[in-house]
């Protein structure tokens, strides 16, 4: 089984392919070029990605004409991906599919199927309208009104009111997928406001989305297949955070090979040289981590995925703090990228919960409790 | 508000504020008429001594004064505005400037008449600030100037800069650095501005072209530049780090508030990471008014060092933790628009500018790294890294 924690042959052959594109087509510079614009998404290279490679959707099953892969594949793109900031709502798209899959399972059957079959084919994309620090055992309700009220499994048309804030990668997305007051709902996204939000991330622009008695077709009642889209966007973020991470250190290794003070290599110095190493060492972990919340299933599927947001969160965000801190003056400004992945990393970080979130979760799911029992 | 721990003012001071404050009604009196009426009473830095502001009284007693300034309603010189003045180029004039120079430069810089800018790193020298390439050469009066500093905070608002050269290049790289007062105004100088990571360009680039300096403008003998720079390191850090500032007075404060007024972001485990910020907090505020009581007497010394280091380390802590405390909200910023800011905010705006901000804290001033080196070296006296740049004249050094 631990041949799980390696990467096989078709998936190093998407990452190459990913890889390839990314770096034609989504270099730093042009990442940052277009922070600044009214287009904070990349609509081209989403095609080439989605449509093209064929990450849209991958982990559609092939009978619904997607490529039928697993949430590995899927962390392999995550990886290619946070290692160039790219501004392209794949996450979202997976969330929102991994929800419709969970979806079918629970036997929501044609609606679902439809979806997905429009996802496969880059037809539409879609987003979960659901704010991006949303931890996977959420249990609030949200902060949407249905009517009619009670859903009944056979009124499929609803009327959803409400807003819901800083919702990732729903900007580009043609279809939103709307958990309200218990039930899960799809609304074409034109149906909806969205405003952009002004965002830490420069390169997943969140937005607010007001629902003003907006036509919805009711998909299913329950949460659960929200609970374990939440779960597997959480393990492919982890996997997100790892190329991110990766990416930092060979900026910063590399910088600090050339960058002389004192007649030296700062690299040189045993002050930055450990702290690299040790970056290496966490990153070398978070691999092993990311890799194993893509692959777990079943009630380990919880546990690895709580683990690898934990940590890879964290090393995330040491790892662009790093890379800013060791590039001193020149990490500091606009013009380089270090603060494009200082801002991802940190933004992921408060994404799907965040470690400290994760612990907690952790703690309950391995039988740690925080504090005695009460008589 | 809290109490200030520092000292009191003694009975004269208090005295002295009083029957300033009746002579010159804050409310009517102009604003810069009251801080020039502050400066000449002496009553500006109380420990400058008297005829430059100040009445050779411990430092110590800053805060009290200001706190009776404050309470009267009276304008402050808008100590934001023009911190590098304050806490760089000031200290400096007073240790090495001539009478006349003192005169000259001191007044309108404490009253905020005149922003002052730090031309001292350049692209190739920044830690290693003794290798800086900027030459400075003799021209009759004068000196004409020519190089590239780079990050210079406030440089589009200055009108004078403290700046560094080399005047020598045959001689080892500390050996041949002159130190001067540059006008900004002078020909030849271009600030083009550098945006920074938290969208707006405080800091800037200055290209020196044919820059005439007059030799009346020098600070310090020629070739004894950088001991005169040392005093503007140890001072700007002091400045940066120590000082007296009430409990909960810097970032720590907008944590602990946001704690109090927001229960909804409280949980156990952010609560035990609040209480040790808290207490590194409190623990690096009493350290750096212990350093300012110190400093009553004399120059900063290599303890400046371990208050920047300390402040720049608890800013990114708390401003991190913050964000972390917020979650979603942690995800929005404020405003990406590119600014010219005309202070220097480590701590204003929103919790996201503050958590990028102060990734700026363990560089500028000298990075965490390098004071930690100064601690190691030259307080607990361990041997230093093997300099082999150090005796060869700067010229022949490999760049
Ligand atoms: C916000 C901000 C404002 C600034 N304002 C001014 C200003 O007004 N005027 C001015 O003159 N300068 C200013 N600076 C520049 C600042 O002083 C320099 O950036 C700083 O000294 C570091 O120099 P550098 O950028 O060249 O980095 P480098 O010296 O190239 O350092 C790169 C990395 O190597 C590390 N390093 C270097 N030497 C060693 C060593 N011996 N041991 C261990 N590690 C080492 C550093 O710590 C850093 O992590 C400002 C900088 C910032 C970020």
């Amino acid at each position: 089984m631990s041949d799980e924690l390696l990467y096989s042959e078709p998936e190093e052959d998407l990452r190459a392919a990913v890889a390839d594109l990314l770096a034609t087509r989504a270099p730093w510079s042009a990442v940052l070029a277009r922070t600044g614009t009214s287009e904070p998404y990349d609509a081209d290279l989403w095609k080439a990605l989605g449509a093209g490679i064929g990450a849209a959707g991958l982990v559609v099953p092939e009978s619904l004409g997607g490529a039928g892969a697993s949430l590995r594949e899927a962390a392999v793109v995550a990886e290619e991906l946070g290692k160039a900031v790219a501004p392209v709502p794949f996450l979202g798209n997976l969330t929102a599919t991994a929800l419709l899959l969970a979806l079918r399972e629970s036997g929501a059957g044609d609606a679902a199927d439809e979806h997905l079959r429009r996802i496969a084919t880059g037809e539409q994309t879609a987003a979960v309208a659901i704010p991006f620090s949303t931890p996977p055992d959420w249990t609030t309700i949200g902060s949407l009104s249905v009517t009619p009220w009670p859903p009944s499994a056979e009124v499929h048309e609803a009327r959803l009111t409400g807003r819901v804030t800083s919702v990732a990668d729903a900007l580009p997305a043609d279809v939103l997928v709307v958990p309200a007051d218990g039930s899960i709902y799809v609304v074409p996204a034109s149906e909806a406001r969205r405003e952009p939000v002004t965002s830490l991330d420069m390169t997943r622009v969140l937005c607010d989305i007001e629902f003003d008695d907006t036509p919805a077709e009711l998909l299913t009642i329950g949460y659960e297949p929200l609970r374990l889209a939440l779960l597997a966007a959480a393990a492919v973020l982890a996997s997100e955070q790892l190329g991110l991470a990766e990416r930092c250190l060979d900026l910063t290794v590399e910088y600090v090979k050339t960058r002389r003070q004192f007649g030296r290599a700062v690299g040189s110095y045993q002050g930055l040289k450990h702290r690299l190493a040790q970056l290496w060492v966490q990153i070398a972990q978070a691999r092993a981590v990311a890799r194993h919340a893509a692959s777990a299933t079943g009630d380990e599927q919880a546990i690895a995925v709580a683990v690898a947001q934990a940590h890879c969160s964290t090393v995330a965000v040491q790892a662009a703090e790093e890379c800013v801190q060791m590039h001193g003056g020149i990490g500091f400004t606009w013009e380089h990228p270090a603060h494009l992945y200082l801002k991802r990393a940190k933004s992921a970080s408060l994404a799907l919960g965040g470690p400290s979130r994760h612990r907690r979760r952790l703690a309950e799911l391995v039988n740690l409790p925080p504090s005695a029992p009460t008589r | 508000m809290p109490p200030l721990t520092a000292p009191t003012a003694p009975h004269d001071l208090e005295n002295q504020i009083r029957g300033f404050l009746a002579a010159h009604d804050p409310h009517t009196t102009a604003r810069l008429d009251f801080l020039r009426a502050r400066f000449d009473a002496g009553l500006a830095w109380l420990h400058y001594p008297p005829g430059l502001g100040g009445q050779s009284l411990p430092r110590g007693l800053q805060p009290a004064a200001e706190r009776a300034f404050a309470e009267a309603g009276a304008p402050d010189n808008d100590p934001r505005r023009i911190g590098i003045g304050l806490g760089m180029a000031a200290p400096t004039i007073l240790a090495y400037g001539t009478d006349e120079q003192k005169q000259r430069w001191l007044r309108p810089l404490w009253c905020g008449e005149e922003v002052w800018c730090q031309l001292f790193s350049e692209p190739g020298a920044g830690s290693d600030l003794a290798a800086l390439a900027t030459r400075a050469v003799r021209d009759s009066g004068d000196w004409v100037v020519n190089g590239q500093k780079v990050w210079t905070s406030m440089a589009h608002e200055a009108r004078w800069a403290i700046l560094v050269a080399r005047t020598d290049p045959d001689v080892p790289k500390h050996q041949g650095l002159t130190y001067f007062v540059l006008d900004m105004t002078t020909p030849g100088v271009e600030v083009r501005p550098l945006r920074q990571l938290t969208g707006e360009a405080e800091f800037n680039e200055v290209f020196l072209t044919d820059v005439r300096i007059p030799d009346a403008h020098r600070l310090g003998a020629v070739g004894d530049g950088w001991r005169v720079a040392q005093t503007t390191l140890m001072n700007e850090r002091v400045a940066i780090g120590g000082g007296a500032t009430p409990r909960e007075g810097g970032m720590i404060g907008m944590l602990a508030e946001t704690w109090r007024t927001r229960p909804e972001v409280r949980d156990p485990a952010s609560h035990d990471r609040l209480m040790q910020l808290w207490v590194a907090g409190e623990a690096a505020r009493l350290t750096g008014q212990r350093l300012s009581a110190q400093l009553a007497a004399g120059q900063p010394g290599p303890e400046g060092s371990a208050a920047k280091y300390a402040f720049a380390t608890l800013n990114q802590q708390v401003s991190g933790l913050e964000l972390d405390l917020l979650g979603e909200e942690g995800l929005r910023y404020d405003d990406w628009t590119m600014r010219r800011p005309d202070t220097v905010d480590f701590v204003g705006r929103s919790p996201g500018y503050r958590y990028l901000r102060s990734k700026g804290n363990s560089i500028e001033g000298g990075t965490s790294e390098i004071l930690l080196n100064i601690i190691a070296e030259r307080v607990l006296g361990l041997p230093g890294e093997i300099r082999a740049d150090k005796d060869v004249p700067w010229k022949d050094l490999p760049r």
